[in-house]
């Protein structure tokens, strides 16, 4: 109920409806235009048969399709068997993003709700200590990382000195750094929004939650978070989505031995393979899994507002 | 507010995580700042303190090509950021204030498909879209591009702070006599500020840092700053970027101490 | 609000500005990331009264692919590596130059008049040529280095501390050496058994990279990294113990070339740079800056002395036989790429 209340039943909302059309209608021009009309080319491209080294016949062909979920071995001439290669691909990469939106949210969480409780004047410095280092390019970004977690590197030589530690932990070329430079990628996406979101919480609420003998992490679990949910889940599709197709932080940081989806769509464009319609499948079916997923979410989301409301 | 031993805003844990979250942000830009200083021309060997590659940027031969890379993406990034957040803002409007209606869950949909797209993707499909209309790339064609895609970035923050607000606020202004139009710029605005402020940021800071797209749709001699970076980068990272960055750092730290005095005597008033 | 809405106008004022200017007489050229020193450009501009504008790309594949998207009529010469000019040769991307129109043709160097992948140099003129094997630092191994073993099957003081160049063409190339068998095999047997080695050989690996391939082993990150050789002497005059090798089985050998593209919109303008970067005094300028190889004779009095001394490009004599990647046919191609999918999956 508390939550209901806090979220203020906004869905339901219709302060706006008579006037929706227009205030869409940028957004829906813009994207309509440079975003949707190159992706329906693209699910057109997908369909189409591949020219040899870059480009499209424009004749149907299911090839790119079958070419990501049959397996027909090495000289292409066998039965279809199931293909695992693209599907492991795809599995490794959402479980690479997933960790690092863990991660982001693990730390950048207490940091958002730290940032909203300052007072109001310096509470602008701190939303720009964490965007300021998003001014120097991810390249550059990632590569000084990467710099920092060297065998030979910064960190290792503070641990060890501080001895912590008696050799170098191995950081560089495994998952766990790419996971680091994925949540190095994206922090400040799930900050801010985070941040909006807890910074507009009446604390009101937690102190009446405390006058009823509510411990803090009872507070924290049943009468804050549900307030700022809006905000968290905001934060870990930013997060998350980018992270499935980026591809620089896992070519510098975890050694690019094995394809995440973001290298191995980049490689049918811009790679040997020269296989845009097998590109474009893949890119298709990523579409409509991330798709699957955030509409599970919208759909989860009117529902509690519903039953809160 | 102090409110003495029991602060109910207060979690133990909290601020050691934010100083850990503040030394993993900032641990690889002391390391640029470092080298950006080295009178090597590695990036990995030491050989003392200079500040030749300072003066390099801006007398070395690549100094124009810079300068006119830094003007682009900056140009093109307060555009975008501005021109994205103000439809993201009426977007959100429309999609948490608007009701119940058909289309939202497309529109959502629509709003957030930059971000599901591989980038790679989006670029090659506009650079064949922007071809088979026949426009010629340029600036302008950088600048749409950025538009769509900073979109979502904008949006999320603002939405999600929206969903916050409840709408009670408006509600009562109208039954004040407050028009929609009033109940929207003098209520709902200033409330949804931080989400704005948020949305603004992310969009502005994708904008500075694309260069996937960027590099398709840009067309000849018309560099951003990471297109120009990654040019030098192919060939070993010279000290001269390290150089650069740091000097945008020090840009936006000189940037936001200004606009912190500025609010300060605005408030002060 | 307000401050920021006044910036933005003005800003997108002036950009408009900054962007309507230009020249008659112009040359775009599309070319390589940092591959042409600024000053020959001015030169060039100002010996013809042309503006010069460049763009830039990371990879002959990257080209192709941007060309194939459409931007073939905006440039007038790219800068495409040797198996690279074939392709885009056959796919119809290439103007020709017709005999007479090149002052300076006599010019290219006899070994490069006439190559395979474009006989008698109907698109294109040499512009640098090297090769591409691997360093590998003296400090942590030091026995015979002149064989593809250090690459895929090292011995194992070095086993783990490898990284590879992200390309499949250099690769796979690379891989084909080592067991003695043609490019674009069509043996069944022998592909099977290039697959099976590749797949052995990733365990020895540590990374694929090619933006870095140079840092890592100035950094000591890997102690045998695969590289061109203008890049392994750049990482060994910053100060790590690195030993270029030229592998018995062979190693590649590319050339980039300056291609006259289809629909140029300079053509002319395009031509009189071809015959600049034909003169001796123009394209040393070029090998001193990326110290690579120049295709034209009477270069040597104008090159940097230290470049002929370069222990990089000067194979000693029991070397192998440097290569160009060759161009598969599209059925071939297929099963290389299966191969290279394999190696990364």
């Amino acid at each position: 109920m508390a939550a209901g209340a806090a979220s203020g039943g906004s869905a339901k909302s219709d302060t706006y409806a008579e006037a929706r059309t227009w205030l869409l209608l940028p957004a829906w021009a813009v994207l309509g235009i440079f975003i949707l009309t190159p992706v329906l080319m693209m699910l057109v491209y997908s369909f189409l048969t591949k020219e040899f080294r870059g480009g499209v016949i424009w004749e149907f062909s299911f090839a790119a399709y079958d070419q990501f979920f049959c397996s027909r071995g090495l000289f292409g001439d066998e039965p279809c068997a199931i293909e695992w290669t693209y599907i492991n691909i795809f599995w490794r990469s959402i479980w690479q993003a997933g960790a690092a939106t863990l991660l982001s949210l693990v730390i950048g969480f207490p940091t958002a709700y730290f940032i909203a409780t300052r007072p109001e004047h310096v509470r602008p410095i701190w939303v720009f200590l964490i965007t300021i280092p998003y001014w120097v390019n991810l390249l550059i970004r990632t590569v000084s990382m990467k710099f920092m977690l060297r065998d030979q590197g910064p960190l290792n030589d503070f641990l060890i000195s501080t001895g912590l530690i008696d050799s170098p932990i191995h950081i560089v070329n495994t998952n766990f750094a790419v996971q680091l430079g994925l949540f190095y990628s994206y922090l400040p996406f799930m900050v801010l929004p985070i941040y909006a979101s807890v910074e507009r919480y009446n604390f009101n609420l937690s102190e009446a939650a405390a006058d009823l003998y509510a411990n803090k992490m009872t507070t924290l679990r049943r009468i804050l978070l549900p307030a700022v949910k809006p905000g968290v889940i905001a934060g870990c599709i930013l997060v998350f989505v980018p992270s499935l197709g980026s591809f620089l932080a896992p070519d510098l940081l975890g050694g690019a031995k094995n394809f995440m989806i973001g290298s191995l769509i980049e490689e049918q464009f811009k790679g040997n393979a020269g296989n845009w319609p097998f590109g474009a499948a893949a890119s298709m079916i990523l579409l409509t899994m991330v798709l699957i997923i955030l509409l599970i979410f919208a759909r989860q989301q009117a529902k509690t507002e519903k039953g809160a409301g | 507010m102090a409110r003495g031993k029991y602060d109910i805003k207060a979690f133990p844990g909290f601020l050691p995580m934010t100083i850990l979250c503040l030394v993993i942000l900032y641990a690889p830009l002391v390391v640029v700042t470092i080298y950006s200083l080295n009178d090597s021309n590695s990036i990995t060997n030491w050989e003392g303190v200079s500040f030749r590659w300072y003066a390099d940027v801006f007398t070395g031969p690549e100094s124009e090509k810079f300068k006119v890379a830094a003007w682009n993406s900056f140009t093109i990034a307060i555009i975008a950021a501005t021109v994205s957040t103000t439809i993201a803002t009426l977007a959100a409007t429309a999609m948490v204030r608007g009701g119940t209606f058909k289309l939202r869950t497309v529109s959502f949909g629509l709003i957030s498909l930059p971000l599901m797209v591989p980038e790679i993707v989006t670029a090659v499909a506009t650079l064949i879209f922007f071809n088979s209309i026949g426009f010629t790339r340029g600036y302008l064609t950088i600048l749409m591009a950025h538009i769509a895609f900073c979109i979502p970035f904008a949006y999320m923050p603002i939405s999600a702070r929206m969903q916050g607000i409840e709408d009670s606020y408006e509600q009562a202004a109208m039954d004040l006599y407050a028009t929609k139009r009033q109940a929207f710029t003098r209520i709902l605005l200033p409330l949804m500020w931080p989400g704005i402020i948020s949305g603004y940021i992310l969009a502005f800071i994708i904008s500075l840092d694309d260069f996937i797209i960027t590099n398709f749709v840009k067309g000849a001699g018309v560099e951003t700053l990471p297109t120009a970076i990654f040019g030098s980068v192919k060939q070993g990272i010279k000290p001269n970027i390290m150089a650069i960055s740091t000097m945008l750092l020090a840009v936006s730290i000189i940037m936001v101490t200004i606009s912190y005095f500025v609010s300060k005597s605005d408030n002060t008033k | 609000m307000k401050t920021l809405l006044k910036t933005t106008a003005t800003a997108m004022a002036l950009a408009l500005a900054a962007n309507a200017a230009s020249a008659e007489g112009k040359l775009v050229i599309y070319h390589w990331f940092e591959y042409i020193p600024q000053e020959l450009l001015d030169k060039f501009s100002e010996e013809h009264g042309v503006e010069v504008v460049m763009d830039t790309y990371d990879s002959n594949e990257a080209l192709l692919a941007s060309l194939k998207a459409g931007a073939i009529g905006t440039y007038d010469v790219a800068v495409p590596g040797d198996y690279m000019v074939q392709i885009m040769a056959n796919q119809g991307l290439l103007d020709t130059i017709a005999e007479g129109e090149l002052a300076n043709k006599a010019n290219i160097a006899e070994e490069w008049a006439d190559p395979s992948f474009d006989p008698g140099r109907q698109h294109s003129i040499p512009y640098q040529w090297g090769s591409t094997s691997f360093s590998v630092n003296r400090d942590v191994y030091d026995g015979e280095i002149n064989t593809t073993d250090i690459l895929f099957d090292p011995p194992e003081e070095l086993s783990g501390k490898i990284n590879m160049l992200d390309s499949q063409g250099e690769v796979l190339a690379m891989a084909s050496l080592h067991m003695g068998i043609p490019q674009c095999s069509t043996d069944r047997d022998q592909l099977k058994a290039l697959n099976a080695m590749l797949q052995d050989a990733k365990g020895h690996w540590a990374s694929f990279n090619s933006d870095t391939a140079k840092e890592v082993l100035v950094s000591g990150d890997a102690a045998v990294g695969q590289i061109y050789d203008g890049f392994g002497a750049k990482a060994r005059e910053e100060g790590a113990n690195l030993e270029y090798a030229f592998p018995q089985q062979g190693y590649v050998v590319w050339m980039d070339n300056v291609v006259l593209l289809k629909d140029a919109p300079n053509r002319d303008n395009a031509l009189k740079f071809m015959d600049f970067l034909l003169k001796p005094e123009n394209i040393a300028a070029v090998s001193n800056y990326a110290r690579y190889g120049a295709g034209v004779t009477g270069v040597a009095d104008h090159l940097d002395p230290a470049l002929a001394t370069l222990p990089e490009s000067n194979p000693p004599a029991d070397a192998g036989t440097g290569v160009f990647i060759e161009v598969c046919d599209q059925e071939t191609q297929a099963v290389y790429d299966t191969i290279w999918t394999n190696l990364k999956k």
